[in-house]
């Protein structure tokens, strides 16, 4: 048997038989994800419907000067409510979503033909607050445009004197589209699940062996140290792929318990799908493998390592955050950087536009070149001399 | 048979061995004798090819420890100051991952594993996984994995460090068979009993220099010592850092 495949088979079957590991890779790892998702979707989808769907109280001051108005938003389902003194502090200290205020010269002005105003008091930076304002300003918006179109009938014009240039909308966002704007976050968690499933193995694999004193006698061993390096790759890299594909598999399932035609929404998440995301994440898992250990190479413990680790941690969620603050236009290089280019594939593959064959080949060929790299110098670090002495 | 010529190797501005030579040869047990700090580990890291010295030379069976690290390495059983095993695997596992970094077959390995067992009286905790397992266990099973590919030369820094009386007696005992067997011991010890009971040829080292290569008669003799604690101490000058 080659020291390659010692290596490996030794550092698989010892991590099958500790129970952190596992649990981190087969459970935490490629189950939170999917389960934070659902989960975050299934409230926002009850949230937002029962307040598309049920009858609001907004309150309303002055409502008894525009009783026609009032049955207007009655009809909208939306029933006025007593008025208040200070309808401002209300919004802000969120004792009410949107507050409505008739002027009170409101019937005088209407009777004489006179525009007349109506406020309506809201917080925009709240966003829970954004279905009520809408719906009661599109009824107030519809009442003001009947009411005006009765006015110039009443004269003898036609409606459409007043209103020479309609807007009319022809949104190209198709149902599987809009789905991708949500779901935006989640190349993070495939890359997150490649992350946790490996990282345990591979600060036990060089830290942790380190710490134990076990690295010293490992190294008196005849065997180049890059064989013993990559066959602790190999077996890290088993430990993520193995993550990522109960992550995928769980993403899978997602569309049964999402409530996806309320939203009236696609999510196409079948194995085309989930071939392309694991295709796409191949150099990922290298890279990620190849990075943690060159990390717990530096580090002088277990627990410094770990400490570093979660600083790693970060650096995935940058390119997700950054997508969803800044929308920008994807350029082809942009393919070739690790983690951004999965990120746009994916996202891609969400909105069911597909992905070309030379996007995916200079997805996978930027991330292994970078794998390589990080390859290369975890493995000048573990020709040093420093690496092996453990005291 | 391992040749050490002028060894050299320093840590910034501390010159932990810094001049030394001996030979061990085959058929005898040697003694690395040292007070705590005196080089020994660090003299024995550069002979398993862990470190490279800043100068001089290593020899084992005539091959250059650093043009042929691996083929070196093939001919060392080594016991290093570091004996970590792995926790989660049974001590026969341990040994048989080394088995299989050398390259051995499956027959073969299975074969020398149990004369290992046998000779080392660990056949008891062979199945049992490391975890636990007393200083004593840990050494013994850290020795077989050493030892698995059957070497010529034989390292072991401070082999009987923290191992009740019992323990150390089966060492010894197991060393005295490894000589009787033609290989070339070499192992270290702060501890004076340690070394007069055991060795054939003693060399002392103190602060990275060998100051005494003899055989136990010849050091009474040139000390003009009646025992050879007394003949160590008079060498080494102190005391300090050495166990009776």
């Amino acid at each position: 048997m080659s020291a390659f495949s010692a290596v490996y088979w030794k550092e698989v079957r010892e991590n099958l038989r500790d129970r952190r590991t596992l649990v981190s890779a087969l459970v935490t790892g490629p189950l939170l994800g999917p389960i934070i998702f659902i989960m975050l979707m299934n409230v926002m989808t009850n949230r937002e419907l029962a307040k598309v769907d049920r009858n609001i109280d907004v309150p309303v001051i002055g409502a008894e000067l525009a009783p026609n108005l009032m049955a207007a938003l009655k009809g909208a389902g939306i029933d006025a409510d007593a008025g208040m003194p200070d309808p401002e502090n209300a919004v802000r200290e969120q004792r009410a979503d949107v507050v409505v205020r008739i002027a009170p010269d409101y019937a005088k002005a209407w009777n004489k033909g006179q525009s007349v105003q109506v406020e309506l008091i809201y917080d925009s930076s709240r966003r829970d607050a954004s279905t009520p304002v809408a719906r009661v300003r599109s009824v107030v918006e519809s009442y003001g445009r009947r009411e005006g179109a009765m006015r110039l009938i009443a004269r003898g014009l036609s409606p459409t004197t007043a209103w020479p240039v309609q807007v009319a909308d022809r949104d190209q966002a198709t149902s599987q589209s809009r789905s991708a704007l949500m779901f935006s976050f989640l190349p993070y968690f495939f890359t997150l699940t490649v992350f946790l499933g490996g990282m345990y193995l591979a600060i036990d694999l060089t830290a942790g062996e380190r710490e134990r004193q076990s690295l010293e006698p490992l190294f008196v061993n005849p065997v180049a140290r890059w064989k013993i390096l990559a066959g602790k790759l190999a077996a890290i890299c088993t430990f993520s792929l193995v993550s990522l594909f109960l992550t995928i598999a769980a993403f899978m399932t997602a569309p049964w318990f999402i409530p996806t035609e309320k939203l009236g929404i696609a999510l196409d998440l079948g194995l085309r799908f989930g071939a392309q995301v694991a295709l796409l994440m191949l150099p990922l898992i290298l890279l990620l493998a190849a990075l943690q250990s060159l990390v717990s190479a530096l580090a002088k413990s277990y627990r410094e390592a770990q400490t570093y680790l979660s600083i790693l941690m970060m650096i995935p969620i940058v390119p997700s955050v950054l997508l969803s603050v800044v929308p920008v236009r994807a350029e082809p290089w942009m393919y070739a950087v690790p983690l951004l280019g999965q990120n746009l594939g994916i996202v891609q593959l969400l909105r069911g536009d597909g992905v070309p064959a030379w996007q995916i080949g200079t997805c996978l060929a930027g991330g292994f070149a970078a794998a390589l790299l990080a390859t290369l110098g975890a493995a000048m670090l573990y020709r040093s001399e420093r690496l092996a002495i453990s005291a | 048979m391992i040749e050490v010529r002028d060894l050299h190797k320093a840590f910034g501005a501390v010159r932990a061995v810094n001049g030394v030579n001996f030979t061990a040869r085959d058929g005898e047990i040697t003694g690395l004798l040292g007070p705590n700090g005196a080089g020994k580990t660090t003299t024995l890291r550069m002979l398993y090819t862990l470190m490279r010295p800043d100068a001089g030379q290593v020899l084992v069976d005539g091959m250059d420890a650093y043009q042929d690290a691996l083929a070196v390495r093939r001919r060392l059983g080594v016991l290093p100051d570091a004996r970590g095993l792995y926790k989660r695997l049974t001590a026969a596992e341990n040994i048989d991952y080394f088995g299989r970094l050398h390259g051995m077959s499956s027959d073969l390995l299975a074969r020398r594993r149990e004369v290992l067992i046998d000779a080392l009286e660990m056949r008891d905790i062979a199945d049992r996984r490391t975890e636990g397992f007393s200083q004593g266990q840990r050494v013994k099973t850290a020795i077989a994995r050493a030892l698995i590919h059957d070497p010529r030369n034989v390292l072991l820094d401070e082999p009987t460090n923290g191992l009740d009386v019992m323990a150390t007696r089966a060492m010894r005992r197991f060393m005295r068979q490894l000589r009787d067997e033609g290989r070339c011991v070499l192992f270290s010890s702060h501890i004076m009993q340690e070394v007069a009971a055991l060795c054939d040829r003693i060399v002392v080292i103190a602060q990275g220099r060998v100051v005494a290569d003899e055989t136990p008669a010849a050091l009474l003799a040139q000390t003009g010592q009646a025992t050879l604690e007394d003949a160590f101490v008079t060498i080494i000058g102190t005391d300090e850092g050495l166990a009776a």
